[in-house]
């Protein structure tokens, strides 16, 4: 099973490495490079930090759990051999906007844990209670004092929500458009080649 | 449908040993009994010896089947729409209950700052292979294009079909049916095509087919595209243009205006009114031919009952939205969402009191209507005064009885085509001419 696993020349996989809120383009793409060399070295690049490495045979792409804290399922691209340029825009693009997608929620879900923290804890020293009323229980707030806290959140985020938005629809547009340019050019060259085999 | 042996693991410790017998029906729903645990056990050695992973025979499309249970409870909860709201239906209790025990719970996390949606089964961890597996597509296809709430839409628009006062005609009532169905499948999917990343981090959508990667951003386009043109095209050259028309304009205001807008501004509640008010419209249109009174008043009532059956929902899902970066009016201005909830409940049997007027119905129409009229605002005004999740509670699930109610006894008291040819002498003029208008 790990001979197996010990790679055969050319397929390898460019895994996103997934790291909460610091995380960068620059690291990804450095990361992405140390697996294309180790690939040309003839080994299987660790799907760092995402434990799981997909079978030397399969040829597609893999998706995972999702993500502890964006939510967002990680995936892992395929490489094929013989990869053209538009396929490689194509992966590049998709790997992109999941760092992107997942830098954000992350960075954004992480946030909005902690401001709720805050917020109980303030309200709480406000009324003169502790964080843990005699049974030890954590104490919370009912649900219209939390929506103080949720009307004030949203409206703080709201112009980074907009930047994001715009961001996601251009990608996920761009994506898409990508997919099917790639689609279209697999399925003339499929085509091209049963012409070939037929006329032979 | 077909006999499927499930195994899998309840999640209930307290009940060992269970025997567990899905029922796959057309639209993919489960129906779970008992289960199976020795059979599972087996299942769970086989997988872990092998390694890579390999994705499993049968699709997986549900999470838990104890959840699905409770699910299964809230599909019958009815949204007469094309969509709007994102949490409408469904796991609503399941959510405001789980998010109760989060609000608990989470403030007892304090090093691991994670905000699960929900919980997750054992099929959640795996890592899939990203392949289309026919076998799963139409279940898929199912799930992208919201079956469910398509249905709910065709309905609605067969409501139209049917209170429209011209004689019935079978296939135009089919290609409408058809039309309007695939309609909805196409604008259901682009939604969730813009969605995705926002699905993931709600509880009630992340297990949609994007979200899980069962499907491919180009496929979910090329299946809008597929069913979107086809039904266009039937609506227009099958029935008419005008509900053709209709048709095209309600895809676009949903996936162009609503989507969007659910996350710039408040005014997107208003627009999801619109265009769960459309459907029935092109039912009238598609049996007449003509935009009349009818099909506005119709259109009036649906509009009128997205309201109460909305704010009353989002009222528990504040949470959500406000970390999800959508703008609702439960969150930024709940004193409006109660009020313009009351004002439509209230809107809803002044609505009933016109259909006579119009000649759509009897007088018996709005005094049979009354007392659920009356009810549903006054669970309006209870919501209203008391803004909290009980009232906000009985007042959704009123509203899923409401309306089938209400349209039920508008086509038992819709007036007969005979007896407004009698009336026709009186009401002379107006009639005739409407009549020589649509006549080439």
């Amino acid at each position: 099973m790990a001979a197996a696993r010990v790679l055969r020349p050319g397929g390898c996989r460019r895994p996103l490495l997934l790291s909460s809120a610091s995380f960068s383009s620059s690291s990804s793409s450095s990361a992405a490079s140390g697996g294309g060399s180790a690939a040309e070295r003839g080994e299987q690049p660790d799907s760092a930090g995402l434990g799981f490495r997909p079978p030397a045979h399969s040829h597609s792409d893999w998706i995972g759990p999702p993500d502890k804290h964006s939510n967002l399922r990680p995936i892992i691209f395929y490489v094929p051999p013989e990869e053209s340029a538009l396929e490689r825009r194509l992966r590049e693009a998709r790997q992109e906007a999941q760092a992107s997608n997942q830098r954000f929620w992350a960075r954004h879900n992480r946030a909005f844990r902690q401001e709720k923290e805050e917020f109980i804890y303030s309200r709480l020293k406000a009324k003169g209670l502790e964080m843990r009323d005699e049974s030890g229980q954590k104490a919370t707030l009912n649900a219209e004092e939390m929506a103080e806290f949720y009307k004030d959140f949203l409206t703080k985020n709201f112009k980074k929500h907009l930047q994001y938005n715009r961001d996601w629809y251009k990608r996920n547009f761009r994506i898409t458009f990508l997919m099917g340019q790639v689609a279209l050019v697999r399925a003339l060259r499929w085509l091209r080649r049963r012409k070939k085999s037929v006329e032979q | 449908g077909f006999f499927v042996w499930r195994l899998r693991n309840t999640g209930i410790p307290q009940i060992p040993c269970r025997f567990v017998h899905l029922h796959r029906v057309a639209n993919d729903r489960l129906i779970t009994f008992q289960y199976f645990n020795f059979l599972k056990r087996m299942y769970v050695t086989q997988c872990n010896k092998d390694l890579s992973q390999r994705a499993k025979p049968k699709s997986d499309s549900i999470v838990s089947p104890f959840r699905e249970l409770q699910q299964l409870d809230q599909e019958k909860k009815v949204v007469y729409k094309i969509s709007p709201v994102s949490p409408v239906h469904q796991s609503w209790s399941e959510t405001s209950s789980r998010n109760e025990l989060r609000e608990v719970k989470s403030a007892a996390e304090t090093e691991d700052s994670v905000i699960p949606v929900g919980g997750e089964s054992r099929e959640d961890r795996r890592w899939k292979e990203m392949k289309v597996q026919l076998d799963d597509l139409p279940g898929i296809l199912a799930r992208l294009s919201k079956i469910k709430l398509t249905a709910l839409v065709v309905s609605t628009a067969s409501a139209g079909f049917a209170m429209a006062p011209v004689p019935f005609e079978l296939t135009c009532f089919l290609f409408t049916s058809l039309g309007t169905g695939l309609a909805s499948c196409a604008a259901n999917s682009i939604n969730q095509f813009f969605e995705v990343p926002f699905d993931s981090n709600m509880n009630r959508t992340k297990n949609r087919p994007l979200v899980r990667g069962q499907i491919s951003p180009l496929l979910a386009v090329c299946f809008a595209a597929s069913c979107g043109i086809p039904g266009i095209a039937l609506l227009t050259l099958g029935v008419n243009s005008l509900t053709g028309a209709l048709g095209a304009f309600n895809i676009f205001l949903y996936t162009c205006c609503y989507t969007p807008l659910k996350r710039m501004s408040i005014a997107n509640t208003w627009v999801g009114a619109v265009v769960g008010a459309i459907p029935p419209i092109m039912g009238w249109t598609a049996a007449t031919g003509s935009l009349d009174a009818g099909a506005l008043l119709l259109g009036g009532i649906l509009y009128s009952w997205q309201f109460p059956h909305f704010n009353a929902l989002s009222w528990g899902l504040r949470e959500e939205y406000s970390r999800g970066g959508y703008c609702m009016m439960s969150v930024t201005h709940p004193g409006l969402c109660r009020r313009v909830a009351l004002h439509h409940c209230f809107a809803l049997i002044g609505l009933s009191t016109v259909a006579p007027v119009l000649d759509i119905t009897t007088w018996t129409f709005p005094i049979i209507s009354l007392p659920i009229n009356l009810y549903i605002s006054y669970l309006g005004f209870r919501f209203y005064r008391d803004a909290d999740r009980s009232s906000s509670r009985k007042l959704f699930f009123c509203s899923l009885w409401h309306l089938p109610m209400l349209l039920l006894v508008m086509f038992t008291c819709k007036k007969s085509v005979l007896e407004k040819e009698d009336k026709g002498d009186l009401r002379g003029g107006s009639h005739e001419m409407a009549l020589e208008i649509r006549l080439p």
